[in-house]
């Protein structure tokens, strides 16, 4: 560059979005491959990896992953409705234990547990919510906070379901491969699912409730319903994912009501970028496996992951996710100014 | 059948800690008036709006609207009976497309009820409406995001809000103020086709001009406390207005 002249990053567009985010104008069949592409590779490389990693270690650690994922797009979810939990392990632990339960007491098979865990404990956690939709901002997030605490404290002064010690040799899978399937496929549809949820006209009203919930009341709409139903749909993806553990495990105990299951999916989103969904999948699918690459470290272990994750968020504070977004749909070049 | 009140505000008050934002108001208002509401600033418009619209719950006093008490109902029930409001700092889904702000709207039970409106023709109709509010549907405006529209639009945007409910009494709370005066002069005609249309407007604005060239009958308000209620050219006249306008600008 010669001395005295300035330069600066000019960003282009490689356009073909015209007039908003939701039209597109296609042209030619490489747009629409420049449009699939960045859908079709990821589901296409996650339904392959069971089979890739099948009968090794990774594959336990992909099955954990999609359990994360499920909970960090429910918490995603929420969020786009103004919602900001701290609670996704009230989720995971209400599916968990409603699972849990109807297999050990009444002896139900999987096939009946997993769905009336889903449902069951997605009912609970609504029914525990919906009061306290009113408050506003951060008082929310604590009551989400200290539910599941309260509820692990619950279990063992009372010692109600199994107390201390939990519910012991709960149903196993049939197969392995049914399970990490479950998983994939829950993953998958959860993903797709919440995205187009927010591109439909019931989307627009959640994310009118988070932009500005007086203007969607004045509009005549009323916003705790629609609350009500996120926490539902967000809390049925966290249950789900509890019941799908539980017969992993073959085991529920108050563990699953821990703030890992909170802190985790939370890490995950705030890595991978929120707002998109892909970014909390995308999170998940770095944060689980890099720490389990990290066992090896010992008690450094957790240090080192503090690290990294702190630097990811230094580096791309919008997220990783967002980060691949911009880079795939521009480019940059220098311009004289 | 233009005699019967669509709204009755019975003796309303509201204090704010100490403050009385507005103070024993009472008001009629008749089916296909055009009401203008005026007076310096903090002498408690908005919160009358608010009030009204069951933004803020009343200290004492009722609300009638069509007969029907409507004091204490949560604001979107009120907006499903029929009354629309614009906000004086037009609030807007500020991250959405402007027309996907109608989509609220026309999802609401009020609507729903009217016509169908499934996804997708929803978005028609939104552009309808805001193609006749100026937002012209050839352009790139109705689809820019809400938040980066210049003030005018989010202005009429609000206004589009409202008429996508399908009110039957229209609250405006300011809706010239910021507007240029070309937005102000392709907007009042909107508004005479509305109230031409059978449309009942209470509007409160500061803009007198404008006000009287459309309103039939002017509410003064001054410290919370109604102090007149006519016809423009005879309150304009009234001692206590004068006196009440007396150091604050009457804007042109
Ligand atoms: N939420 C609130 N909390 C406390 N005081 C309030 C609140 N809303 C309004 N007030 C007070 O009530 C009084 C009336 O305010 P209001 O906004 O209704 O006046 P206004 O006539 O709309 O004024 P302007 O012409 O400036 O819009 C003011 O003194 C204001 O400070
Ligand atoms: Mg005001």
């Amino acid at each position: 560059m010669a001395e005295g002249e300035k330069y600066r990053k000019e960003r282009l567009d490689r356009g073909i979005k015209a007039r908003s985010d939701t039209i597109y104008v296609l042209a030619s069949s490489r747009d629409l491959l420049y449009l699939l592409m960045p859908r079709a590779l990821p589901v296409a490389l996650l339904i392959l990896l069971p089979i890739l990693l099948h009968g090794t270690y990774w594959e336990k650690v992909l099955f954990y992953s999609c359990i994360f994922g499920l909970l960090a797009l429910s918490w995603d979810f929420m969020n786009s409705v103004g919602l900001v939990s701290l609670g996704q392990a009230l989720f995971f632990g209400a599916g968990a234990y409603f699972a849990g339960a109807l297999n050990h007491y009444l002896g139900w098979p999987i096939f009946l547990t997993i769905p009336a865990g889903t449902i069951g404990g997605a009912l609970i956690c609504t029914a525990l919510l919906v009061p306290v939709v009113r408050l506003r901002g951060v008082y929310f997030s604590i009551v989400t906070l200290i539910l599941p605490l309260l509820f692990a404290h619950l279990i063992e002064t009372l010692e109600i379901l199994g107390g201390t010690h939990g519910l012991l040799s709960l149903s196993a899978y049939p197969s392995g491969w049914i399970a990490i399937y479950l998983a994939v496929g829950a993953l998958l549809l959860a993903l797709f699912g919440f995205r187009k949820i927010l591109d439909e006209d019931f989307g627009m009203i959640l994310r009118g409730i988070r932009d500005d919930d007086r203007v969607v009341m004045a509009a005549g709409v009323n916003i705790y319903w629609y609350k009500a139903q996120s926490i539902f749909l967000a809390a049925a993806v966290g249950s789900f994912a509890g019941a799908l553990m539980t017969h992993y495990y073959q085991f529920v105990g108050r563990s699953v009501l821990a703030l890992d299951y909170t802190i985790l999916p939370l890490a995950a989103v705030v890595l991978g970028g929120p707002g998109s969904f892909a970014g909390a999948a995308l999170g998940s699918f770095i944060l689980v496996p890099l720490s389990e690459a990290l066992r090896a470290m010992g008690g450094l272990r957790m240090a080192l992951y503090g690290l990294i994750l702190i630097g990811a968020l230094a580096a791309l504070p919008e997220g990783i996710f967002h980060y691949l977004q911009r880079r795939y749909h521009q480019f940059e070049r220098m311009v004289k100014v | 059948m233009t005699e019967d009140v669509i709204l009755e505000v019975r003796r309303l008050t509201k204090t704010f800690g100490g403050i009385m934002a507005v103070c024993d108001v009472s008001l009629e208002v008749r089916r296909g008036e055009f009401v203008g509401i005026i007076g310096p600033n903090g002498s408690g418009k908005t919160t009358l709006i608010n009030l009204i619209t069951g933004f803020v719950k009343p200290t004492s006093g009722k609300v009638l609207y069509k007969g029907q008490d409507i004091t204490g109902k949560p604001p979107y029930e009120i907006a499903c009976l029929g009354i629309a409001r614009t906000f004086q700092m037009a609030r807007t889904l500020h991250k959405l497309p402007a027309f996907k702000n109608l989509i609220v709207p026309l999802c609401s039970p009020r609507v729903r009820k009217f016509r169908g409106g499934k996804y997708g023709e929803r978005d028609d109709i939104a552009i309808d409406i805001l193609d006749d509010l100026g937002f012209e549907r050839d352009s790139f405006v109705p689809y820019k995001i809400a938040g980066t529209l210049p003030h005018g639009y989010l202005k009429r945007l609000d206004l589009a809000r409202c008429i996508a409910l399908r009110p039957e009494l229209l609250i405006l709370d300011e809706l010239f103020s910021g507007m240029a005066m070309s937005e102000v002069a392709a907007t009042l005609p909107m508004l005479e086709k509305f109230h031409r249309e059978g449309l009942t407007i209470i509007m409160v604005e500061h803009r007198l001009r404008e006000l009287f060239r459309v309103a039939n009958r002017v509410m003064v308000m001054n410290f919370g406390q109604k102090i007149a209620d006519g016809p423009p050219q005879k309150v304009m006249e009234m001692e206590e207005v004068q006196k009440a306008y007396l150091g604050t600008e009457v804007e042109e």
